[in-house]
């Protein structure tokens, strides 16, 4: 290689400023990886790490402030929107965002995003659905499927007894505080890309037209669904989707795509 | 001359808190506190802040953590049945060293009880409320002008350090209307700055997190001792009392709050009949004014302790001087049940031969 095509090469493809150099704590096949690094390259693509303020749930995503190169408040279970809601009241010029789970989000913690979306606050959320309570070892969470095993539901989820899994994301797309709202998985190239341009979608919602922005990613969790990596990711399309359909549901923000 | 007002306490509270310059209040409608919210809601939009009536007590705690967080002098009030749902919140409050302030104008209880003043709440006040072992800064007015004084006090405490302080009111001090010199506020000049407080990293270059996760060995435990030294270090210099005819008692009633206003009455018709018994009222119920009831009892004297409720701070009287004789006179809260100034002077007579 001549020196002159080095000096023509250019970076394509690196760590995301707004990640931290260290290992994360995630089991093998886990996609929380995947969408820490889309909502880093997102925060990048405003360059906005410097001013951000994120909000930890509890769960696997709690340790996300050592992953960010963010400041970071973390919450009680469930209550990151009401968090998110007092730190961009006070600095709301600062972009601000919830990392939620299943069982956070759409279980203990649902009085608090509904009220966050209705009243609109300019704030990004993306949640994160495995279909179970991932730190806590594998329960059934809101968003368990019906018939799936877990922990608390040995014999399969039974919606006669246990209820149906909750469709965020179509809930809050129907409530007029909601600006932005979309479904997304990371299971395949295509999806990942799709699940970036979200992401990013999400926090322009909040940038540009200072409104409410929500993504709900379809994630794995092999661990706890007793599966190999590979078998969990082919779940999401196999099992997941069918049931959480991929998609935006709603698009209210100025710029549109 | 100096402007007075003829306004309820909580009115008051409302004053205080927007003079010493809370610009941020999250809350939630409850009997016999909504006079605080209302009054915000009209007051804060001139001023620049930010009023949310929150979908539940649970969430304007944790709108008072966000805003804290982020260093903003915050608050959030309610009423007993409130602030238990609140408990979690002044939990991670407490954990993650967020100050603020959280009003207690308290009912009676348990459960949904009843709307009149209640002093039921002392323990889950004083003795943290919620899990982990904690404790709050704990401020009992008894006086309109009190409600004032004390939440602006409550916010340069809690700012000092970094522990969150609540205002310990009643349906009684809550909703009375007496004469307020409202003053101007000063910030103490040695307030330290909130270099903790989450502004992004960009500007201090390095990213700072608000939490009270502490996993690895050890950590918790040198965290919880830190808390502890300060609650060490406010019993230390925090600690503020009132006393009414102590100096030749023979018999030191005590009392907070309301039941303070009613006890210094009677111990006022006692003196009038001769009688040698004075009053001691703790303002900080946290730190708790466990030297003031030493001084006051050194020379054998007696204490009776009246409150309304079953017992409560006169737990924390009897560990203050043990070997003294603590009386303990209570209503159990409840719609009818406030003791008047006769029924405590009767329990004076009960307790004191000593006449002048």
């Amino acid at each position: 290689m001549s020196s002159e095509n080095v000096e023509a090469m250019k970076q394509v493809f690196s760590r995301p400023v707004s990640l931290n150099q260290v290992q994360t704590h995630f089991c093998p096949g886990c996609q929380h990886g995947v969408i820490h690094r889309l909502v880093a390259q997102a925060m990048d693509a405003f360059d906005i790490q410097g001013q951000t303020i994120g909000v930890a749930s509890v769960g696997c995503s709690v340790f996300l402030y050592g992953y960010f190169e963010i400041d970071v408040i973390e919450a009680p279970h469930g209550r990151a929107p009401a968090v998110a809601t007092g730190a961009k009241r006070v600095h709301p010029q600062r972009p601000v965002f919830t990392y939620q789970g299943d069982g956070d989000l759409a279980a203990i913690g649902t009085s608090e995003i509904i009220h966050c979306a209705n009243r609109g606050e300019p704030i990004t959320v993306i949640f994160v659905n495995n279909t179970t309570y991932g730190m806590t070892g594998g329960q059934m969470a809101p968003t368990t499927l019906p018939n799936q095993r877990t922990s608390t539901s040995p014999y399969g989820r039974d919606p006669g007894k246990d209820g149906y899994p909750i469709r965020m994301t179509e809930l809050l797309a129907g409530l007029e505080g909601t600006a932005y709202a979309a479904r997304v998985a990371v299971d395949t190239p295509q999806h990942v890309l799709q699940a970036g341009k979200a992401i990013k979608k999400a926090f322009q919602t909040q940038l540009q037209d200072n409104r409410f922005g929500f993504v709900e990613v379809l994630s794995t969790c092999p661990t706890n669904w007793g599966m190999k990596p590979v078998d969990a990711n082919a779940r999401v399309a196999e099992e997941m989707i069918p049931y959480f359909p991929l998609g935006v549901f709603k698009d209210a923000s100025a710029q549109g795509e | 001359m100096t402007k007075r007002l003829f306004v309820k306490g909580n009115e008051a509270v409302a004053m205080g808190a927007l003079e010493a310059g809370c610009r941020y209040y999250f809350g939630y409608p409850i009997t016999p506190q909504s006079d605080i919210p209302e009054y915000i809601a009209r007051e804060m939009p001139a001023l620049g802040g930010e009023f949310i009536q929150a979908e539940s007590e649970i969430a304007s705690i944790n709108m008072l953590l966000g805003a804290s967080a982020c260093g903003a002098r915050a608050m959030t009030s309610s009423s007993s049945p409130g602030i238990s749902l609140k408990q979690e919140g002044i939990s991670y409050m407490a954990g993650s060293e967020c100050p603020g302030l959280i009003v207690n104008i308290s009912r009676s209880g348990p459960g949904l009880g009843g709307i009149d003043a209640s002093q039921a709440d002392y323990f889950q006040a004083t003795k943290g409320g919620g899990h982990g072992g904690y404790h709050l800064i704990v401020l009992a007015p008894a006086s309109v002008q009190e409600m004032y004084d004390l939440t602006m006090l409550a916010f340069d405490l809690s700012d000092r350090y970094r522990v969150p302080a609540m205002i310990l009111a009643d349906a009684v001090i809550g909703q009375m209307k007496e004469a307020l010199e409202p003053h101007p506020y000063t910030a103490p000049a040695d307030l330290p700055p909130k270099e903790w407080a989450l502004i992004g990293p960009g500007e201090r270059g390095v990213n700072k997190v608000v939490k009270s996760l502490y996993l690895g060995d050890g950590e918790l435990e040198q965290h919880n001792l830190k808390l502890h030294r300060k609650y060490a270090e406010m019993q230390e210099k925090e600690v503020r009392y009132a006393g009414y005819e102590l100096n030749d008692a023979e018999l030191v009633v005590t009392a907070y709050g309301s039941t303070a206003r009613i006890a210094h009455t009677a111990v006022r018709l006692a003196r009038q009949q001769g009688y040698k018994v004075g009053l001691l009222r703790p303002i900080t119920l946290f730190p708790f004014p466990k030297m003031a009831y030493k001084r006051h009892t050194a020379a054998g004297q007696k204490v009776l302790c009246v409150e309304l409720n079953t017992g409560q701070m006169v737990d924390d009287v009897r560990l203050a001087v043990p070997g003294v004789e603590v009386e303990f006179y209570g209503r159990a809260p409840g719609a009818g049940s406030l003791p008047t100034p006769e029924e405590i002077f009767a329990q004076i007579r009960l307790h004191c031969e000593v006449r002048s």
